[in-house]
C-alpha cells in the first residue's frame, strides 16, 4: 500500500512550490525586518513601532528611483530595476532615519526617560511616516517589479521532469533569499569584526561599561540608525517586489516582525534571523491546504474530503500572535536568550 | 518620600539622571496651575463646537459632539491604563470592536431559522471548546514537565480534530440561511442600552486573558501582545460571517432613541418645534408658506432631537464613569496605582502586588473602552468590521490621552473632545489647502488628480505631529495630572 516514488516526488514538489519556496522568501523578508527592530531594541532599548512604516518609506523611495531609472531606459537585464535603485534609496532612507532620530528620539534619549515614552514617540513618527508614504504613493496596490518574472516556470518544470506537479520559482523569491543572505553575512561580519560593530555589541550588552570604555554613544546610535534604515529598505523593497506595494500592509508586517524578533530573543541579531524563518514557515504551513498533498501519499479511499487547512489565510496574523504568546509563556527570553526582560 | 522624584504623567517620569545639567529644577517642582484652567479649556471646546454649528451646520456639530462623548470614554479607559498605571495598550481597537459586536449580539433580533439549522452544532462546538479548556486546566495543575507539554499538545490536536467538522457544518448551515439578508445567528433582541453593560464584561474577559499572558513582562511586550490581539479580533469579526455577518455588515440595529420618521408624525413633537421656532414662524404671514416652513423645521428638528437624545444618554454614561474614575483615582487604590507607576520596585518592596494591580487596572480600562465601542455601534446603528483600523481606533485614542493630559480624567475627556474635533475638521481643512494649492492647476494633469487624494492622509500627518509636539514640549498635556503632596 506504499505510495509510488513518483507520487512521493509529486507531493514533495507540491510542498516546495506552495510552502517551501514562498516561506523561504517571506522568511527572508521578515528576518531582515526583524533584524532592524532587534538592532534598534538592542542599542536604543525601545520597541520601534515606526519600523513598519520606515520600511514603507524606504520602499517608496526605491519605487520612485525605479521609475526614474525606467524612464531613462536603465534596466538590470533579467533582474528587477529596483535592485539598482536600492543603494541610493538606502542612503536617502538612512538620512531620513537619522533626521528622525535627531529631531525626535535623541531628545528623550538624552533625558533618559522610560523606554515606553520612546515607544509613544515612535507611534507619532509612525503616523507621520505613514501619512507621508500615502501622500506620495496613494493607497492603492502598486507593482514595481520588472525583468524576468520566473527563474523556473511550472510548465517548464513539468516538461523537464515529467512529473504532474510543477515548481515555479519567481525571480523575486530567489532574489529575496540571495539578497537576505548577502545582507546578513555582511551585517554579521560587520558586527563581529569591525571596530564599530564591536562597539555596538558592547553598547548593547552593557551601556554603562561601554561608555566607561570610551565608546562614543552618538556614533553607535548613528550607525544603528544607518543599519536599521538599510535593513528596512531592503526588507521593504523585497517584500514589495514579491507581493506588491501597499502602504497599509507594512503596518501589518509589524506584528510578525516583532514576533520574529521576540521568538529569537530580542536584541540578538541571530535570533531575529531564526525567528523570521520560524514565523514565516509557521504562517505558510498553518494556512496551506494539504488536501492534494495528502492525496498523493495515501490510498485513494483515504483521501480527505475537506481542504485539510488548519487555519484560513485571513488568520495568518493569529499565528504570529500565537507564537508570540507561547514564547512569552514558556521562554520569555526567546530562543537565543535575548536581553532585558524587565 | 520627598517630592523631588515625583513627576507628572507615567512614563514621563524622568529617571534621576547622573549628569547635573539634566533635570532642571523647574521641571521637578510642581508648578501651581490656575484653577480656571480646566473650565476655560472646556468653555473653549464648547465654543469651538458652537462655532461649528453656526458656520458649518448644527448637524455637523451634533455629530462631532456625539462621537466626542464616545471618544472621551475611550480616552478615559486608556487613561486608566496608561495614566494611572503606565500600561501600554496598543489594542484599543480590539476592545472597541468587541463592544461593537456585543451590541449586535445583544440587540439584534435572533435569526430563528439559522439557530434551528446550526444552533445545535454551535452549542456542541462550545461544549468541545469548554472541554478542551477544562482538560488543559486539569493537566496544568495535575502534571509536570515534558508529560504536561505532551499531553496538552495531544489535547489540542484531538480537540481540534473533533471541533473542526462539527463547527464547520454548523457554520455552513447558518451562513447559507438567506445570506443576502441574514446568514448569521442574530442576537438576543434585548434593548441595545443593555449591550453597553454587556460590552464592558466581554471586553473585561478578553482583557483578563491578555493581561494574564502579557502583564508582568516588559511594558513593550504588552504593547506588542495587544497590537496582535487587535489584529486577530478584527480578522475574526471580518471572517466569521455566522457571528455578525463579517464584512457584509449588520445594519439597522435597534435604537435607544426614537426614529426621525416617527417623531415627525407625533403631535407633541410638532408642537415643540412650533414653540421653539415661534419667532421665525411668526414672521411668515402666508399660511401655506408657514405650513411649508414648519414641515421643513420639523424634519430638521427631528434629526437634531435624535442627536441630542443620544448626546444626553452618552453624557449620562460619561458622567457616571467620570465620577467612578475620579473616585478611584482619589481612593487608596488610586494612590497605590500611582505609587506603582512611579516606582514599581519601591511599591513592590512595600508589599504591593504589582502584577495583580496591573491586571485589575488593565481589565477596568478595557471594559470602559468596550462600553464606548458598544455606544459607538449604537450611535452608528450598524456594525462594520471593515472600518476598524488601528490608526483611527487605537493610536488616535493615544493622541487624545497624551494631548489631554495623562493621569487626569478631565484631561482625557478634554483630549477626547479636542482631538476628535481636530480629526474631523482636519479633512476639510486639508481639502481646503489642497484646493488653494491646486486652484491654478490644470485639472487634467496627473499631479492634480494625485493631489486631490492626499487630503485624507493629511490628518494622519497632523495627528502624528501634534502627538510629537505635546510629547516633547508639554508631556503632561493640556490638563496635567494634579500631584498632591502631604
Amino acid at each position: 500500500m506504499l505510495p509510488e516514488t513518483t507520487d512521493i516526488l509529486n507531493a514533495l514538489v507540491l510542498m516546495s512550490n506552495f510552502v517551501f519556496v514562498p516561506a523561504l522568501a517571506y522568511g527572508s523578508q521578515l528576518a531582515l525586518g526583524a533584524l532592524g527592530v532587534t538592532l534598534v531594541f538592542g542599542i536604543l532599548r525601545f520597541a520601534n513601532f515606526s519600523h513598519g512604516d520606515l520600511m514603507a518609506m524606504g520602499t517608496t523611495i526605491v519605487i520612485l528611483l525605479t521609475w526614474v531609472l525606467q524612464a531613462n531606459g536603465v534596466s538590470a537585464g533579467p533582474l528587477p530595476t529596483a535592485l539598482i535603485a536600492l543603494v541610493p534609496a538606502i542612503v536617502v532612507t538612512a538620512i531620513i532615519a537619522i533626521g528622525i532620530d535627531r529631531s525626535v528620539f535623541s531628545f528623550y534619549r538624552k533625558r533618559r526617560v522610560a523606554p515606553v515614552v520612546l515607544v509613544i514617540a515612535s507611534v507619532g513618527v509612525m503616523f507621520m511616516l505613514s501619512a507621508t508614504v500615502r501622500v506620495i504613493m496613494g493607497t492603492d496596490n502598486r507593482s514595481f517589479t520588472d525583468g524576468e518574472r520566473f527563474i523556473i516556470r511550472a510548465r517548464e518544470f513539468r516538461e523537464m521532469t515529467g512529473l504532474d506537479e510543477g515548481l515555479a520559482i519567481q525571480t523575486t523569491q530567489a532574489l529575496s533569499l540571495v539578497v537576505a543572505i548577502v545582507t546578513m553575512i555582511a551585517l554579521f561580519a560587520f558586527l563581529r569584526r569591525s571596530r564599530t560593530g564591536k562597539a555596538m555589541r558592547a553598547f548593547s550588552d552593557n551601556e554603562d561599561l561601554a561608555l566607561l570604555s570610551g565608546i562614543n554613544p552618538d556614533r553607535v546610535v548613528l550607525v544603528t540608525w544607518i543599519l536599521a534604515a538599510a535593513l528596512a529598505t531592503i526588507a521593504g523593497a523585497l517584500y514589495g517586489l514579491d507581493k506588491s506595494f501597499k502602504p497599509f500592509t507594512y503596518f501589518q508586517l509589524l506584528l510578525p516582525i516583532f514576533a520574529a524578533a521576540i521568538v529569537g530573543g530580542i536584541g540578538q541579531p541571530i535570533g531575529a534571523v531564526v525567528g523570521g524563518y520560524i514565523v514565516a514557515f509557521s504562517e505558510v504551513m498553518m494556512t496551506y491546504a494539504y488536501k492534494r498533498f495528502i492525496a498523493y501519499l495515501v490510498p485513494e479511499q483515504w483521501e480527505p474530503d475537506g481542504l485539510v487547512q488548519l487555519l484560513g489565510t485571513d488568520y495568518k496574523f493569529a499565528i504570529s500572535f500565537i507564537i508570540l504568546v507561547v514564547v512569552l509563556l514558556i521562554r520569555p527570553t526567546g530562543i537565543f536568550r535575548g536581553a532585558v526582560i524587565k | 518620600m520627598t517630592d523631588t522624584t515625583v513627576t507628572g504623567a507615567a512614563g514621563v517620569a524622568t529617571r534621576k539622571s547622573a549628569n547635573a545639567d539634566e533635570a532642571p529644577v523647574h521641571a521637578i517642582v510642581e508648578r501651581r496651575q490656575s484653577p480656571l484652567r480646566a473650565p476655560l479649556a472646556f468653555v473653549f471646546m464648547g465654543g469651538a463646537l458652537v462655532a461649528t454649528g453656526y458656520f458649518q451646520s448644527p448637524a455637523v456639530a451634533l455629530t462631532i459632539l456625539n462621537m466626542s462623548l464616545v471618544s472621551a470614554i475611550m480616552a478615559m479607559g486608556l487613561n486608566l491604563q496608561w495614566g494611572y498605571a503606565g500600561l501600554f495598550n496598543a489594542g484599543v481597537m480590539a476592545f472597541t470592536a468587541l463592544g461593537g459586536v456585543t451590541a449586535v449580539l445583544v440587540a439584534h433580533p435572533p435569526v430563528w431559522e439559522a439557530l434551528q439549522v446550526g444552533g445545535r452544532g454551535l452549542a456542541l462546538s462550545l461544549l468541545i471548546v469548554l472541554a478542551i479548556v477544562a482538560t488543559i486546566a486539569f493537566l496544568v495543575s495535575a502534571t509536570r514537565g515534558r508529560t504536561r507539554s505532551f499531553l496538552i499538545f495531544v489535547t489540542v490536536i484531538v480537540g481540534y480534530a473533533l471541533l473542526r467538522p462539527v463547527f464547520g457544518s454548523a457554520v455552513g448551515a447558518i451562513e447559507s440561511v438567506d445570506p443576502a439578508a441574514t446568514g448569521f445567528i442574530g442576537g438576543f433582541g434585548l434593548p441595545i442600552t443593555l449591550s453597553w453593560i454587556a460590552a464592558g464584561f466581554v471586553a473585561a474577559a478578553v482583557a483578563w486573558i491578555i493581561g494574564k499572558v502579557a502583564l508582568g513582562l516588559r511594558t513593550d511586550y504588552l504593547a506588542i501582545a495587544t497590537l496582535g490581539i487587535a489584529e486577530i479580533v478584527i480578522a475574526i469579526l471580518k471572517n466569521e460571517d455566522w457571528l455578525a455577518r463579517g464584512v457584509k455588515n449588520v445594519t439597522g440595529l435597534p435604537r435607544p432613541v426614537p426614529y426621525e420618521i416617527d417623531l415627525q408624525q407625533q403631535a407633541w413633537f410638532i408642537e415643540l418645534v412650533e414653540r421653539v421656532y415661534q419667532n421665525r414662524l411668526a414672521g411668515i404671514t402666508d399660511a401655506a408658506a408657514r405650513e411649508q416652513a414648519l414641515r421643513q423645521l420639523v424634519v430638521d428638528g427631528s434629526g437634531y432631537f435624535v442627536d441630542i437624545a443620544y448626546a444626553g444618554l452618552f453624557t449620562v454614561v460619561l458622567l457616571v464613569l467620570l465620577a467612578l474614575c475620579v473616585r478611584a483615582l482619589n481612593s487608596p487604590w488610586g494612590r497605590m496605582m500611582r505609587a506603582i507607576r512611579d516606582n514599581e520596585e519601591a511599591a513592590s518592596a512595600m508589599g504591593k502586588n504589582v502584577t495583580k494591580r496591573h491586571l485589575e487596572v488593565f481589565i477596568l480600562g478595557s471594559a470602559m473602552i468596550g462600553i464606548a465601542g458598544a455606544m459607538m455601534t449604537t450611535l452608528d446603528g450598524q456594525f462594520t468590521p471593515g472600518t476598524y483600523n488601528p490608526l483611527r481606533f487605537t493610536f488616535l485614542v493615544w493622541v487624545m490621552v497624551i494631548v489631554g493630559g495623562s493621569g487626569n480624567n478631565l484631561g482625557a475627556v478634554l483630549g477626547g473632545f479636542l482631538v476628535w474635533f481636530c480629526w474631523v475638521q482636519a479633512e476639510p481643512a486639508g481639502a481646503w489647502i489642497i484646493a488653494q494649492v491646486t486652484a491654478d492647476m490644470d485639472p487634467g494633469t496627473e499631479l492634480y488628480r494625485h493631489l486631490q487624494d492626499i487630503a485624507a492622509p493629511f490628518r494622519l500627518f497632523v495627528m502624528g505631529f501634534v502627538l510629537l509636539l505635546f510629547l516633547r514640549f508639554a508631556p503632561r498635556g493640556i490638563l496635567p495630572e494634579k500631584v498632591r503632596h502631604s
